[in-house]
C-alpha cells in the first residue's frame, strides 16, 4: 500500500471508531487522544479495527508508538502484511 | 391487568418522551423483552417490560413527553407464565466491529436474523439511529407493498447537539446538586500496588488475538464487584430512609460521552461475570452507552458505581454519589512510583483507590474494608 492508502484507511478506521470525526480536520502530528478525546476503550477498538482492515498486529507495548496520524502511518507501513496474509 | 409505567432512570429524571413502539397490541411479551424506546435528558433507552403476558392496548402515542409513572400501555398478564425470579437479560455480546453504528439492540439481532448488513441501512430514528422497522424496511423486496399492519412509529426530531447538550448538563446538574445536597459524604482512599496486575495483564494480552485484549478497568471493575461480597452493605440503595439492600452485584460504569456528560449504566450480576465476559459486556455497553442506545434495566438497575479517568493523568478521584446508590468507587492513573519492599526502594506501578459513601449507610472502618478487599483481590489478578 502507498502512505496515502494507508492514511486513507487509518482515516476511515477512526471514523469507524468516532464517527463525529470529520476525516479532514485530523492534524496530523497531533496526539489523537486530545485530538479526538478517545479513551482506552475507543483505542482499543481502533487497533482491532486496523487488524480486522490491514492485518496489522499491533502488540500492547508498541501502543506509545501510536500518538499521532503520522506515527500510525509510519507503524502500519512497517509492519503491513502483504495482501495475501490479511485476514479474511 | 399490569400497567407498563414510564419509568424512572436515575435521581435527575422526573419525565420522559415516547419515541417508539418496538410491541404492539396483541403482541405475546415477556419479562425483560424491550417495549418502547424513550428520550431522557441523557439518552434514548430501550425500556423493558417486569411483566408477561399480552399487550392489551397502548395508551401513550409516539412524541409524547410524561411524567415518570404514568402508564404507558396495558398488559394482560399471563400468570401461568410469569416465573417468580425471573433472570436479568444477559448482555448483548459486543459486535464483531467494533465501531459506533447508531443501532438498537433489537434491530442489530433482527439484522443478524435477516442477514442484513446494518451498514447499508438508513435509520430513521434520532440522529439517525437504526430502528427495529428500518431493518424490516431493509428486508422488504424492493416492490411497492401495501402500508403495514402496525402503525408506523413517529420519532421525535432529533434535538440539536448543543440543546441535548445543555438538557444533558441540567440532568446532571440535578442529580449531583440533589447528591451533595442530601447525603452525608465521606471520602477514603488506599493506594495499591499494581505490580502483579500490571505484569499479569501485560503477559495475557500478549498471548490474546487483539480483539481478546482486556483493559486494566475491567479487573477494577471485578475486583470492586467481588470486595462487595465481603462488603455487601455498600451494595445497595437508600430509599425512604432506609438502606435496601442490593439484589445482586450491579456495577454502574461511568462512561463519558462525545461532546460532555456522561451515564453510568449498570453491568448486571458483575460479580459472576468471567474476565472475558466483563470485557464484552464493557465494550458493548461503552458503544450502545454512545450510541445512546441503552436499556431501562441498566439505568435503573446500579447499586454502586465505577468511575476513573486516570487516562487523562488523574492520579486520583473522589467522586459525587450517584442517589440513591451509596458509593461511589474511584480509580486513578496506574503511575510509577517509589515503594518500600522488605527495606528495598523499588519502582512499582500503583494507583489510587478511592471510595465516596454515604455515611447514613456505612462508616470509615466497613469502607476502610471495602478498600482493603480490592487491594487483596487486584494482587491476584488471575483468581479475578
Amino acid at each position: 500500500m502507498t502512505r496515502d492508502e494507508i492514511t486513507q484507511a487509518v482515516l476511515a478506521t477512526l471514523a469507524e471508531i468516532a464517527p463525529e470525526v470529520d476525516p479532514s480536520e485530523v492534524v496530523p502530528d497531533v496526539d489523537l487522544r486530545d485530538q479526538l478525546d478517545i479513551d482506552s476503550m475507543d483505542f482499543l477498538n481502533f487497533v482491532i479495527a486496523l487488524h480486522e482492515r490491514l492485518g496489522v498486529d499491533i502488540p500492547e507495548r508498541d501502543y506509545p508508538q501510536l500518538g499521532t496520524l503520522d506515527a500510525i502511518v509510519d507503524y502500519v507501513a512497517r509492519s503491513s502484511p502483504q495482501p495475501d496474509q490479511r485476514p479474511r | 391487568m399490569g400497567e407498563f409505567l414510564m419509568p424512572a432512570l436515575g435521581a435527575d429524571m422526573s419525565a420522559g418522551t415516547l419515541i417508539e413502539w418496538q410491541k404492539q397490541p396483541g403482541d405475546s411479551v415477556e419479562r425483560g423483552d424491550i417495549i418502547a424506546v424513550v428520550h431522557t435528558d441523557k439518552a434514548d433507552v430501550e425500556v423493558e417490560t417486569f411483566t408477561t403476558g399480552v399487550l392489551e392496548e397502548l395508551l401513550v402515542e409516539p412524541g409524547t413527553k410524561v411524567p415518570v409513572g404514568t402508564p404507558l400501555a396495558l398488559i394482560r398478564e399471563d400468570d401461568a407464565a410469569a416465573p417468580a425470579a425471573p433472570a436479568r437479560p444477559v448482555p448483548a455480546p459486543a459486535p464483531a466491529a467494533p465501531g459506533r453504528l447508531l443501532i438498537s439492540p433489537s434491530a442489530r439481532h433482527l439484522a443478524q436474523e435477516l442477514g442484513i448488513d446494518p451498514a447499508t441501512v438508513r435509520g430513521t430514528g434520532p440522529g439517525g439511529r437504526i430502528q427495529r422497522k428500518d431493518i424490516e424496511a431493509a428486508a422488504r423486496p424492493p416492490t411497492p407493498v401495501p402500508a403495514p399492519a402496525r402503525a408506523a412509529p413517529v420519532p421525535p426530531a432529533a434535538l440539536p447537539a448543543e440543546e441535548r447538550g445543555a438538557a444533558m448538563r441540567r440532568a446532571i446538574a440535578a442529580a449531583m446538586a440533589r447528591s451533595k445536597r442530601e447525603i452525608p459524604h465521606f471520602y477514603l482512599g488506599s493506594t495499591v500496588d499494581m505490580s502483579n496486575a500490571v505484569r499479569w495483564l501485560a503477559e495475557e494480552n500478549l498471548r490474546r488475538d487483539v480483539p481478546d485484549r482486556l483493559l486494566h478497568g475491567v479487573l477494577f471493575i471485578k475486583a470492586v464487584a467481588l470486595a462487595l461480597r465481603q462488603v455487601p452493605e455498600l451494595n445497595a440503595t437508600w430509599r425512604d430512609e432506609q438502606v435496601v439492600p442490593g439484589d445482586g452485584v450491579h456495577v454502574g460504569v461511568a462512561v463519558s460521552l462525545r461532546g460532555g456528560g456522561l451515564v453510568a449504566p449498570a453491568i448486571h450480576n458483575t460479580d459472576a461475570l468471567t474476565l472475558d465476559e466483563l470485557m464484552r459486556a464493557l465494550r458493548d455497553l461503552t458503544g450502545r452507552a454512545r450510541a445512546g442506545s441503552l436499556r431501562s434495566s441498566e439505568l435503573s438497575d446500579p447499586t454502586i458505581t465505577v468511575t476513573s479517568i486516570g487516562e487523562r493523568g488523574v492520579e486520583s478521584m473522589y467522586g459525587v454519589i450517584f442517589p440513591p446508590q451509596v458509593a461511589i468507587v474511584g480509580f486513578g492513573k496506574v503511575v510509577e512510583r517509589p515503594w518500600i519492599s522488605e527495606g528495598q526502594i523499588l519502582p512499582c506501578p500503583v494507583v489510587a483507590a478511592t471510595v465516596s459513601a454515604d455515611h447514613r449507610v456505612t462508616d470509615g472502618h466497613r469502607a476502610g474494608l471495602f478498600l482493603a478487599a480490592v487491594d487483596r483481590l487486584l494482587q491476584e489478578p488471575e483468581e479475578l
